[in-house]
């Protein structure tokens, strides 16, 4: 049994007359220990999701699902109170920008105890040593003098360290990190990536890693899920994804990638931006952007099916499939 | 012809800006409400002469302390009633609205222009002038409005002008501040270096470059400015130190009132209601402008 | 910590120098040199009025007047007045614990109602008790206070007859003067029904100088309140699985209370300056009261003595909110 399962999950805003969806009839899966990477442009509904399932939509937002399946919880007919006991200790979430992420009137030492002390009930000793332990494996350096600390005074991946330490206090059974790297200089960006890696293995965490870069991700995850206008477009192992990817627009994310197009003169772009609230196509949400894109396109929207939701998939020579 | 006829409907049509303007202000219901309690206060002031159904300082002693048009033993000849000195209170109202704001007006004025002078004097030049500049705003805004307005008016003494001139000072230190602010925000974007590149003069930046982009704050600020001088004239006129007697001032109206509070509290009730009524309007008015000209609040409110 | 607050004393000090200048400049800057000012009306023949000058120092250069002016405020002495002629420090003394007593319940009265009202507001946004708030505080923002001041009296001390018209206690009672707060003094003095009075007297003075702080600071809080909740870090805090009140008890309200605090003490310029009008209406003897009646007497050493206190009570308050807000606020402690 998988550790998360989410079956037709719909994330609306806007009211109810002309709703805009931001996630639109997702499927999702990760199981324990597992590594997967979600990649998308912004805007596409990568950090929205994980928001609606971190319970932190707010209305007027809606969330639907037919399935929204934690560890054996569906998150959905919780109770709030006893969702809260499950966000923040068996899923927890890192951000973007550590530093409006954490709480710039509070110490760091104060925000690594607040869970241990909400969730394990920890006290005293106990809880002093298990914040210090937390900072050494996050590699923070002089960790006792740093729980004293406040964020501003720590840097940008210091912070983030932090944020990651406060993510894995209760041992968590599911990790998200959205774009954890992405505010960070890119000798920062590796050894976060890194150590979310090794700290992902030793403790057989399931680790969802955002992010719209899919070179950052080439190199951990097994699995690599791409999201486009509040929907899953392709699902594939990396090494296939990679190889020969099957939906036009995963094509298009790789050849964005400098070292993945290598011999090219210069890199090609998808041209336009993700449709927003009023421009949402009728049929395919990639057809107006779409080289392949053919009249049925425009139309009908496709069905995720064999993990590509394309009528006219590429072959493995990168081509379409039609006519 | 009809090809130049599609080509202009194809072109997306932007709204001018004051349209735009109007579109974002009038999405405020309570601040147009409130712009037409104040324009039909401006026309009130501004012909005063002829709306006001009597001689402002005209007495009527046969008629002294008579109740409003409504109430046991009115007249409809006064519609609010009269006064202790058997003086129309409508027509005075309606002439205190002239004289409210015209100090408000000139006071704004009078602090609006010298303290945006003053605040791009400190922003362009924070070492020298700039300096000597805001250390005098911090003195002046150490006495609170009132008392740096009645220090004033102990030096020049009470009357119309100096109510004017005392506000005005009182206020200048706030546009000053604000501008200043404004100004060097604005003062190291890339537009500004360019046209100094571009080789413009100390004045030319400060006044066409840096000024109209620091326009949104000063303009809410003014109208802020406004409300609060009019409360401001009216607090000087009712401790005798603003407009004298017999000008038909709201504020001097409620201090002669006082001694009437059981008698006739009609004499009291209508210039307040009238001193609130047009001072929230106005700042309903500040409100609904912050939000169309400042799109980075409209999105916060 | 300590070297925050030597910085922020630092900065104060031109600034009080500056209303030394102005409070010695506003005596000299009347029409007529002091000592016509002192006689008034009279003709002085030039002789005496000659020996006045000189025995007042005014002879003297302008700086050296200054400096005797300082080094006589630095002992305490403020001048004489021309109407008592009684020490003007004294009278201070005496009127000055009014003023503060009435300016402290009407802070209190604000915070107190302001401050919760504009975090509801804030926390049930488009609520009709946020719209109640708003509207509530957009009015007191613009009322002329003076008249508040007078309807109060119309409505609760004419016509419900609830609370007495002015003063600070009914005269029946004579406390003796040891804090020089009324209500604390008539609490010590167990005299029945002096507490009460002295109460009683406090209500409606409290609640129209109190009514602008209270807008404003509920308006502030609210926004305030606002800005925070949109704050990334109230979504770590929510991420954590923490319960909806310790996210905005913990996490939002001290993050919130930061700006609120500068404003409160802000509010101190508005109660001072709402003390004159307030004391005026209230008959309440306080150094606003004071202020005004001088002005009208033209007792100008009276002015000169009020102006500067005024102004120097603002620049305390706001130095002691700077340092306060520095202990609130770790970032500003630490930024050079």
């Amino acid at each position: 049994m998988s550790l998360l399962k989410i079956r037709n999950l719909r994330v609306e805003f806007g009211s109810l007359a002309h709703p805009f969806p931001a996630v639109d009839g997702l499927d999702f899966d990760i199981d324990r220990g597992e590594l997967v990477g979600i990649v998308g442009e912004s805007g596409s509904g990568k950090s929205v999701t994980m928001m609606a399932l971190m319970g932190l939509i707010d209305a007027p937002g809606r969330v639907t699902a037919d399935e929204l399946v934690f560890d054996g919880h569906d998150l959905l007919k919780l109770k709030p109170a006893q969702r809260r006991k499950i966000v923040g200790k068996d899923i927890s979430m890192i951000f973007q920008d550590a530093l409006t992420s954490l709480n710039p009137s509070y110490t760091v030492g104060f925000q690594i105890k607040e869970s241990l002390k909400v969730h394990m009930g920890l006290r005293g000793a106990a809880l002093e040593k298990r914040a210090l332990e937390l900072l050494e494996l996050v590699e923070i350096p002089a960790a006792k003098s740093r729980l004293g600390a406040y964020p501003h005074q720590l840097s940008g991946g210091m912070n983030q360290r932090v944020m990651i330490a406060v993510a894995i206090a209760c041992n968590p059974k599911l990790l998200i990190a959205d774009e954890p790297t992405t505010a960070l200089d890119v000798t920062i960006q590796a050894q976060i990536m890194d150590l979310l890696e090794r700290l992902q293995k030793e403790h057989n965490m399931g680790l969802i890693m955002i992010t719209h870069d899919l070179a950052v991700i080439a190199e951990m995850a097994k699995r690599i899920c791409v999201m486009y206008a509040g929907q899953v477009v392709e699902q594939a192992p990396v090494a296939d994804l990679f190889r020969a990817p099957r939906h036009p627009y995963t094509q298009a994310l790789l050849e964005a990638i400098p070292e993945h197009s290598k011999g090219a003169r210069r890199l090609s772009a998808l041209p336009g931006i993700v449709p927003g609230h009023y421009d949402r196509p009728k049929g395919c949400l990639l057809s107006p952007r779409c080289r392949y894109a053919q009249d049925k396109c425009s139309q009908e929207r496709p069905a995720l099916l064999d993990g590509v939701r394309c009528y006219y998939p590429l072959n493995a020579e990168g081509e379409s499939t039609h006519g | 012809m009809t090809t130049q006829v599609q080509i202009a409907d194809v072109v997306p049509s932007y709204p001018s800006p004051l349209k735009e303007f109007w579109q974002s202000f009038s999405h405020n219901k309570g601040a147009v409400v409130a712009l037409f309690i104040f324009l039909s206060v401006i026309f009130c002031g501004v012909f005063a002469g002829w709306i006001a159904p009597h001689d402002p300082v005209e007495q009527y002693r046969d008629h002294m302390l008579t109740p409003p048009s409504w109430a046991g033993g009115g007249m409809s000849t006064y519609l609010l009633g009269t006064d202790e000195l058997g003086r129309d209170i409508l027509s005075r109202l309606i002439h205190g609205a002239r004289i409210s704001l015209f100090i408000a007006f000139m006071s704004v004025l009078m602090s609006l222009i010298p303290g945006m002078v003053l605040g791009l004097l400190a922003a362009f030049f924070p070492k020298g002038a700039g300096t000597v500049i805001m250390r005098v705003m911090d003195v002046m805004l150490a006495l609170p409005g009132i008392l740096l307005a009645i220090c004033i008016i102990t030096i020049l003494g009470p009357g119309l002008i100096n109510t004017m001139i005392a506000i005005a000072i009182g206020t200048l230190p706030s546009y000053t501040r604000l501008t200043r602010a404004a100004a060097m925000a604005e003062i190291n974007k890339e537009y500004v270096t360019a046209s100094r590149v571009a080789g413009a003069g100390a004045l030319r930046l400060m006044f066409l470059t840096v000024l109209p982009n620091c326009m949104a704050p000063i303009i809410v600020n003014a109208t802020l400015g406004f409300s609060s001088a009019i409360l401001e004239t009216a607090a000087l006129g009712f401790l005798g130190l603003g407009v004298q007697p017999p000008t038909p001032e709201w504020g001097t109206m409620l201090s002669a009132a006082r001694d009437y509070i059981e008698r006739a509290p009609w004499v009291v009730t209508m210039p307040g209601v009238t001193i609130l009524v047009t001072v929230l309007s106005i700042n309903l008015m500040g409100d609904g402008l912050r939000d169309a000209l400042d799109p980075k609040l409209k999105r916060a409110a | 910590m300590f070297s925050f607050i030597l910085r922020k004393l630092a900065t104060v000090i031109p600034t009080f120098i500056g209303i030394t200048l102005v409070a010695f400049a506003l005596i000299r800057m009347i029409p007529g040199d002091p000592i016509e000012v002192m006689v008034g009306e009279r003709k002085l023949d030039p002789v005496m009025h000659a020996a006045a000058m000189q025995r007042l120092g005014l002879d003297q250069p302008l700086h050296i007047q200054y400096f005797r002016y300082v080094k006589d405020l630095a002992q305490g002495d403020l001048g004489i007045s021309l109407v008592t002629r009684e020490p003007v420090t004294k009278e201070f003394l005496t009127l000055f614990p009014a003023t503060v007593e009435l300016a402290i319940c009407a802070l209190l009265f604000a915070v107190l109602v302001g401050l919760p009202a504009g975090m509801i507001a804030g926390l049930k946004r488009g609520s009709v008790f946020d719209h109640g708030v708003m509207g509530v505080s957009m009015t007191g923002f613009s009322m002329p206070i003076f008249w508040w001041g007078l309807i109060l009296i119309m409505y609760f001390s004419v016509t419900l007859g609830w609370t007495p018209v002015s003063g600070r206690i009914d005269i029946e009672f004579d406390i003796a003067q040891r804090t020089g707060f009324l209500l604390i003094d008539s609490w010590l003095s167990g005299e029945e029904g002096a507490f009460k009075s002295a109460a009683m007297h406090l209500i409606l003075p409290t609640i129209v100088l109190g009514t602008i702080p209270l807008a404003v600071i509920a308006r502030m809080t609210r926004s305030s309140m606002l800005e925070v909740l949109r704050e990334d870090y109230i979504r770590t805090a929510r991420a954590k699985g923490l319960a909806p009140t310790r996210v905005v008890v913990v996490h939002a309200l001290r993050n919130a209370l930061i700006p609120v605090i500068t404003v409160i003490g802000l509010q101190v310029g508005s109660l001072l300056g709402g003390a004159v009008l307030t004391e005026t209406i209230y008959s309440w003897p306080g150094i606003g009261k004071w202020l005004v009646d001088s002005i009208s007497r033209r007792d100008y050493p009276v002015v000169q003595a009020g102006i500067l206190v005024s102004a120097t009570i603002f620049i305390v308050v706001n130095l002691f909110v700077d340092i306060l807000y520095g202990v609130v606020n770790p970032r500003i402690r630490s930024a050079k």
